[in-house]
C-alpha cells in the first residue's frame, strides 16, 4: 500500500495555527471570539465526517443526524437546577451517540454508492421528525439547557465549562484531541484497511478482510466523534433545536469537507474555517445591503463554482497551481 | 374504523402515492440513465408549485384561460428550463463521482430557494383550483370527497400510463432503455446519447413541476416544501430500487397508504413510519424491491 508521509511540511503549519488559536483570545473582540469557538466546534464535526467520506469513501448526507442526537442526549440528560459533572456526562452522551450512530450505520452499510447517500439523509431526516413532531424534547421548539456542565474532585473545580475563557480552551482541546486522534487511526492497522476500502473495496475482500465490520466501525467511530461536536454545540448556545439535525446541516458539514480538500485532516479543518468565513461575508449587511439575508444565494453559487473549478478543495490548490507552472510529463 | 372513513383514506393514499410517483419516476430516470443523483429534484417540485401560483392568475387575465393554461404554458416553460439547466450544469457532472454530484446539486437547491424567497416571498399562499373541480362528491352519509384530489389522481395515472407507453412501445423509449444499460453502445450504434440526455433530463423535470403544479391547490405553496418531497421520493426510490419506474409506482403508492395510515391510527410516530419502512425493505432487500436490470 502507498503512503506518503508529509509531516514534515505539515507540521510547522499546524503548530503556527495552533499556537493562533491558542491566544486569539487575549487579542480578539468577544464577538471573533465566539465566532472562533463556534468554527473549532464545526471543525471537529467536519473532521468526524473526513473519517467517513475522505478516508473510507462513504459519503453520508446524514450526518447532522449524531451532531444533533449528542445535542439533544446533553439536553435531557442534564438535571434541571445542579450543574452536572463532566465526569459522567460527556460519557454517557457519546455512548447514546454511538449507539444511534451503530444502529443507523447497520442499516445504511446494507447499501452502497448512491443508495448509501439517500439512505444516510432519509435516516437523518427521521431522526430530525423524532425531534420534531414528538413530546420528547420540546417538539419544534427546542430544549434548554440551564446549567452548564462541571468537572470537579471532591469540592475543588477543575473545569467549569461555565466560564467563557474556560471553555473556549477546552473546545481547542477537543479540537487537538481529535485530530491526533484521528491522525492515529489513519496510520493504524485499521485505517489503512478504511484505506483500502476506498480504493476498492472487491480487492479488500477478495484479500480477505470482511470489509462490513470495519465500514461500522469507521461509521461508529465517526458518529462518536460528531457526537463530541454536538455536545460542546449545545453545551455552548444553552439550547438545542431540530434544526440541528435538518438536512441543511448535513450538507453544510460535507461542504465544509470538500470546500478543504478530501482526505486530509488539514482539510478539514480549513474548510470548516473557509465555510464560516464565507458565511459570515455573504451575511455582512454591511458589504451587501439588504441583500444578506439571501446570503445562501452567493453560498449556493460559490458551491457551483467549486465543484466546476476545484474538483480537489482548497488544500490542493498551491500542488495544482505548482503543477500548472511547471509541466511535469510524469509527476509520481 | 367504519367503510366510509376506510375508503376516503384509501383515495387519500393512492392519491398522495401517485403524487409521490410523479416526482420519484424523474429522479429514477435521471439516475438510471444519466447517472446523476440529482437532489435539486424537489425543487422543481417546489418550482412548479409556484409556477401555478403566478402563472394562473396570469393566464387569466391576458390568455382567458385558467388553470389549465397555466399547467400547459408551465409544463413548456419546465422542459426548457430542464432542457438548459442540462446544459448548463447537470451535463458536467457526467464523468464525476456521485460526491461531486451531491455538492453541486445541493449548491442549486440554495440557488432555487433563494430565487424564490426573491421573487415570491416568504410566505404561505393558496392556490384556487379551477372552479369547476371545485365541488365534492358525497361518499356514504356524512363523508363527501374532493372533486379535485380525484382530478389529481386521475392526471397521475394518465401520466403514468403515457410514461410506460413511451419507454416500452416508442422508438425513443426504446434508445432510452439501452442508453441505460450501455451508453458506449447506443453511441456506436449512432444514437445521440447527449441529446437523449438532454431529452430524459428535460422530461424528468417536466414530471416534477407538473406534480408541484397539480399539488399546489391542495398542499398551498410554502418554503421548503421541495425539500420534503425531495427526502421521501429518495426513500420511495431506495424501496422500490434505482432505475426502476415499476419500482417507483409500486414504492410510491405503499409509501402513500404506510403514511396515510399512519397519520389516523398511529398519529403519534406518524413522521417516523416511512422511515421504518424503507429500514425494513433495506434488510430484506438491500437493492430495493424492483432492481433496474
Amino acid at each position: 500500500m502507498k503512503h506518503r508521509h508529509r509531516t514534515d511540511s505539515a507540521v510547522a503549519p499546524l503548530g503556527l495555527a495552533l499556537v493562533a488559536l491558542a491566544v486569539f483570545p487575549f487579542l480578539g473582540g468577544q464577538f471573533y471570539v465566539d465566532l472562533v469557538q463556534t468554527t473549532m466546534i464545526l471543525s471537529i464535526f467536519a473532521l468526524s465526517l473526513e473519517l467517513l467520506v475522505g478516508t473510507t469513501g462513504l459519503v453520508s448526507f446524514g450526518h447532522a443526524a449524531f451532531f444533533g442526537i449528542a445535542a439533544y442526549a446533553t439536553a435531557l440528560l442534564s438535571p434541571q437546577a445542579d450543574a452536572p459533572s463532566l465526569a459522567w456526562l460527556l460519557p454517557a452522551v457519546l455512548a447514546a451517540t454511538a449507539l444511534a450512530a451503530a444502529v443507523i450505520g447497520a442499516f445504511s452499510l446494507r447499501t452502497r454508492g448512491v443508495y448509501f447517500i439517500m439512505v444516510t439523509l432519509a435516516f437523518a431526516q427521521m431522526a430530525y421528525y423524532v425531534f420534531h413532531d414528538t413530546k420528547l424534547a420540546g417538539g419544534s421548539d427546542g430544549i434548554y439547557l440551564y446549567v452548564k456542565p462541571v468537572l470537579a474532585i471532591g469540592n475543588f473545580t477543575l473545569l467549569d465549562l461555565a466560564s467563557a475563557h474556560t471553555f473556549y480552551y477546552a473546545t481547542l482541546c477537543a479540537l487537538v484531541a481529535v485530530y491526533m486522534l484521528l491522525a492515529l487511526v489513519k496510520r493504524s492497522r485499521f485505517g489503512h484497511a478504511l484505506a483500502g476500502i476506498r480504493a476498492n473495496e472487491q480487492r479488500m475482500r477478495a484479500a480477505g478482510y470482511s470489509t462490513y465490520p470495519y465500514k461500522l466501525a469507521a461509521f461508529v467511530l465517526a458518529g462518536t466523534l460528531a457526537g463530541v461536536a454536538g455536545f460542546l454545540q449545545a453545551v455552548k448556545d444553552g439550547f438545542v433545536n431540530p434544526e440541528m439535525l435538518a438536512w441543511h446541516q448535513s450538507g453544510a458539514v460535507l461542504l465544509m469537507v470538500i470546500l478543504g480538500g478530501i482526505g486530509s485532516l488539514r482539510g478539514a479543518v480549513v474548510g470548516a474555517f473557509l465555510f464560516v468565513l464565507l458565511k459570515e461575508l455573504f451575511q455582512s449587511e454591511a458589504l451587501f445591503g439588504g441583500f444578506a439575508r439571501h446570503w445562501q444565494l452567493p453560498l449556493g453559487l460559490t458551491i457551483i463554482a467549486c465543484v466546476a473549478l476545484m474538483p480537489n478543495g482548497v488544500v490542493a490548490m498551491p500542488a495544482r497551481l505548482r503543477r500548472m507552472r511547471t509541466p511535469v510529463p510524469h509527476a509520481g | 374504523m367504519d367503510l366510509a372513513v376506510f375508503l376516503v383514506q384509501c383515495l387519500n393514499a393512492v392519491q398522495y402515492g401517485l403524487l409521490l410517483f410523479l416526482v420519484a419516476s424523474g429522479l429514477t430516470l435521471i439516475f438510471g440513465i444519466l447517472g446523476v443523483i440529482n437532489l435539486a429534484h424537489g425543487s422543481f417540485y417546489m418550482i412548479g408549485a409556484y409556477l401555478a401560483y403566478a402563472l394562473a392568475p396570469w393566464a387569466a387575465a391576458h390568455l382567458g384561460g385558467g388553470f389549465f393554461t397555466a399547467l400547459l404554458i408551465g409544463l413548456v416553460l419546465s422542459v426548457a428550463f430542464g432542457y438548459v439547466l442540462e446544459w448548463a450544469f447537470v451535463s458536467y457532472l457526467y464523468h464525476r463521482d456521485h460526491l461531486q454530484q451531491v455538492l453541486m446539486t445541493y449548491g442549486l437547491i440554495l440557488v432555487f430557494e433563494e430565487l424564490r424567497s426573491i421573487l415570491a416571498g416568504d410566505d404561505v399562499h393558496g392556490v384556487p383550483p379551477p372552479s369547476w373541480l371545485a365541488g365534492s362528491i358525497p361518499l356514504g352519509h356524512v363523508m363527501t370527497y374532493p372533486v379535485y384530489r380525484l382530478f389529481m389522481s386521475g392526471v397521475c395515472v394518465v401520466v403514468a400510463l403515457g410514461l410506460y407507453a413511451i419507454i416500452a412501445r416508442t422508438r425513443l423509449g426504446m434508445a432510452i432503455r439501452a442508453g441505460a444499460s450501455n451508453r458506449e453502445m447506443v453511441q456506436a450504434l449512432g444514437v445521440d446519447i447527449r441529446f437523449l440526455y438532454r431529452i430524459v433530463f428535460a422530461a424528468g423535470v417536466a414530471l416534477a413541476v407538473l406534480a408541484g403544479m397539480i399539488a399546489a391547490p391542495v398542499s398551498s405553496v410554502y418554503p421548503g416544501m421541495g425539500n420534503q418531497v425531495l427526502i421521501v421520493s429518495f426513500v420511495v426510490v431506495v424501496i422500490g430500487g434505482i432505475g426502476s419506474i415499476r419500482g417507483a409506482l409500486v414504492a410510491s403508492l405503499l409509501v402513500g397508504f404506510v403514511d396515510t395510515f399512519g397519520n389516523v391510527l398511529i398519529p403519534q410516530v406518524a413522521g417516523v413510519l416511512v422511515y421504518v419502512l424503507m429500514a425494513a425493505v433495506l434488510l430484506w432487500r438491500p437493492e430495493g424491491l424492483f432492481r433496474a436490470g
